[in-house]
């Protein structure tokens, strides 16, 4: 057996025969030109056809793999219409060289400038000058672009792969990438994402041309590629393969139908995320929409208060990107339990029941002020709901829409667009709003709870307190009954319920949430596959609420 | 001369998407010279890879300024472009 260890960064296993791509470069010397003019228009006709197989590239990896891909091809346009990309080719011509040299001189000069900077996304742009100046050498030398001459699919090997030759790349072919160079934030590691196959970078010089040919299993989440496996790493890789066969074949079943039991109920699946890269996953796993959008990373993230301007695009990007379904934003949901240096909150013997959440904000205006501007924002690109955390009194939740009012006529006055009817929704945590569910019920759109909270304050367990075991129970009869007692209230007000903390991807307790009714399970993307099955087969004039007896 | 200072707010800073689209915003302007500093460095707005050399990261301070005809409308065109796109 050997292992060859890399970086995963798109995952997924496959097996499969490695298959080295051969790049026909050119060979570029430094040479004089016969006729200076003559390679000025050659260099220029080049330039010109260059970017016609760039412009068509663009729109191929539009339909492929969507506007972000299309994006890259776009920019190496860009990079040929720079007057200092030309004036440096310009330069070189000036001096008597040929196209050819000129071209290669160029690109050198300002992939090296690239790579020389400190920070990674400036350092993989190197590449892309580097496969823009490879495209030009290859018009000019007539060279064509090496393919893959294999009648089965492979598992691609490279030293590093451009971005160009990925999307040109026959894809039929391709069962996954595994490269000696790159990194996770290279054009390749994005492309294999999208596309859905694995990716393994960053294998060095171990991933050699002696391996051509050779059987292999490659594997995106440990970023392995597996030779020769023996039983017992054998049976390891068959059952992750099963695994993904079987995933794959409910999520063909399941793209895009409606998620109901077997009898008709429908329940939204939703997915919970921290930051707007999450995305992709619940893209990927097919969530109908985001239940909890945590705008904790905003905060975290920055060392002093974010700006209502990188908030807005922070919700903007998730509302874009989720194409008018819905987003559920929390507002900031820290305490004097997670570092915030800036708030300057006081240290607190008990933070869990301190100054945390929504408290903060109604206590700190402008804070709150900021942040409810740069949600009503977003709210004009995409279906955004904002749901307040923490509540445990109607006032608070008054005080919450009179701040929401104040915005939107703000908002209004500047001429700044947005969706006036927004839904605003309040977490169920705490005991206080289950008792005063009936009348919060009738100041909100929705309720979502939070399990972990609830069961923390219901059962006088704090969360953090590692001795608590058998004590911390998430299942108790007190808490199923404080979720009953919400669900009974919100339908009674005729809005919709939903779970969106760890106990919605809970399937022991699916029946139970089926027969209370609850509206909306809202879990983390990797959970959205086996609940949507469960649910599909359940039938839920069958469930019971046996278990909310003591 | 019209300038004026602006704190990156996107989180990727200065990439290259922006960058190409404010080079494209920056040519519309034929008779002004559109500039952007950062720090000690200086660089035209029409320099795509300069531009991106220049190693705005978010948070990052810049300068910019527009000298010619046209200034007016393209330092007001600028401060549209980076509130938007920056």
């Amino acid at each position: 057996m050997k292992i060859l260890q890399g970086q995963g960064v798109s995952k997924g296993i496959e097996k499969g025969t490695l298959y080295f791509y051969h790049r026909v470069s050119a060979v570029v010397e430094q040479q004089m030109a016969q006729d200076p003019a003559a390679e000025r228009a050659r260099l220029e006709a080049a330039r010109v056809q260059a970017m016609e197989q760039l412009e068509a590239m663009a729109e191929r990896a539009r339909a492929q793999a969507g506007d972000d891909a299309a994006i890259l091809f776009e920019t190496h346009a860009m990079f040929l219409e720079d007057e200092d990309f030309t004036g440096a080719m310009d330069e070189q011509l000036d001096e008597g060289y040929t196209a050819e040299y000129a071209a290669q001189q160029a690109g050198e000069q300002f992939a090296a400038m690239l790579a020389a900077m400190d920070d990674p996304y400036m350092q993989a742009r190197a590449a892309d000058v580097r496969d823009v100046t490879g495209r030009l050498l290859n018009i000019l030398t007539g060279v064509a672009e090496g393919g893959i001459n294999s009648e089965v699919p492979v598992i691609l090997a490279a030293d590093d792969l451009a971005p160009s030759e990925t999307i040109q790349l026959d894809k039929s072919k391709i069962l996954a990438i595994a490269t000696q160079g790159g990194s996770g934030n290279s054009h390749t590691a994005i492309l294999a994402r999208t596309m859905g196959i694995p990716a393994v970078c960053g294998l060095g010089d171990a991933l050699s041309e002696d391996l051509d040919g050779q059987e292999a299993y490659i594997v995106g989440e440990t970023g392995q590629l597996v030779f020769e496996p023996d039983e017992e790493t054998l049976a390891g890789l068959e059952a992750r393969q099963q695994k993904q066969a079987e995933m794959r074949v409910l999520m063909r079943s399941m793209v895009g139908q409606k998620d109901v039991t077997l009898d008709g109920r429908e329940m939204m699946v939703y997915c919970n995320i921290g930051s707007p890269e999450d995305i992709h996953a619940v893209l990927a796993n097919d969530g109908q929409g985001v239940g909890l959008f945590r705008s904790e990373f905003l905060y975290l993230a920055t060392e002093d208060y974010p700006t209502e301007e990188a908030q807005f695009r922070a919700y903007k990007q998730v509302a874009e990107a989720m194409k008018g379904k819905r987003v559920v934003i929390r507002t900031l949901d820290i305490g004097a339990d997670k570092q915030v240096d800036y708030f300057h909150l006081n240290k607190e013997e008990n933070p869990a029941m301190g100054v945390r959440a929504i408290r903060i904000c109604l206590n700190r205006p402008e804070v709150f002020r900021t942040q409810l501007r740069a949600l009503y924002r977003a709210s004009a690109y995409g279906k955004v709901a904002i749901m307040f955390p923490m509540i445990t009194s109607v006032w608070e939740v008054e005080e919450c829409r009179r701040a929401c009012r104040e915005v939107m006529d703000e908002l209004t006055a500047e001429g700044i667009p947005f969706n006036p009817d927004t839904e605003l929704g309040i977490m169920i945590e705490t005991p206080a709003a289950v008792f005063m569910a009936e009348e919060l019920a009738e100041l909100v759109d929705f309720f979502s709870v939070g399990t972990n909270d609830l069961t923390q304050y219901t059962l006088a367990c704090d969360r953090q307190c590692s001795g608590l075991g058998r004590f911390f129970d998430p299942h108790h009869p007190a808490v199923l009954r404080a979720l009953k007692a919400a669900a009974d209230a919100a339908h009674r007000a005729g809005i919709w319920i939903g779970i969106c903390g760890e106990l919605g991807a809970d399937l022991e307790l699916l029946p139970t949430f089926l027969a209370m009714g609850i509206d909306e399970l809202s879990v983390s993307p990797s959970a959205v596959l086996p609940l949507r099955s469960a649910i599909r087969k359940s039938t839920a004039a069958a469930c019971t609420l046996d278990l909310l007896k003591g | 001369m019209k300038r004026f200072t602006y704190v990156i707010q996107d989180p990727l800073g200065i990439h290259a998407r922006p960058a190409g689209l404010l080079v494209k915003a920056a040519k519309e302007f034929a008779d002004t010279t559109i500039t952007l500093t950062k720090e000690d460095k200086t660089v035209k707005g029409t320099q795509l890879m300069k531009l991106m050399g220049l190693g705005v990261k978010t948070g990052d301070s810049v300068t910019v300024t527009a000298e010619g005809a046209s200034e007016d409308a393209a330092i007001a065109a600028m401060e549209q472009f980076f509130k938007n796109n920056l």
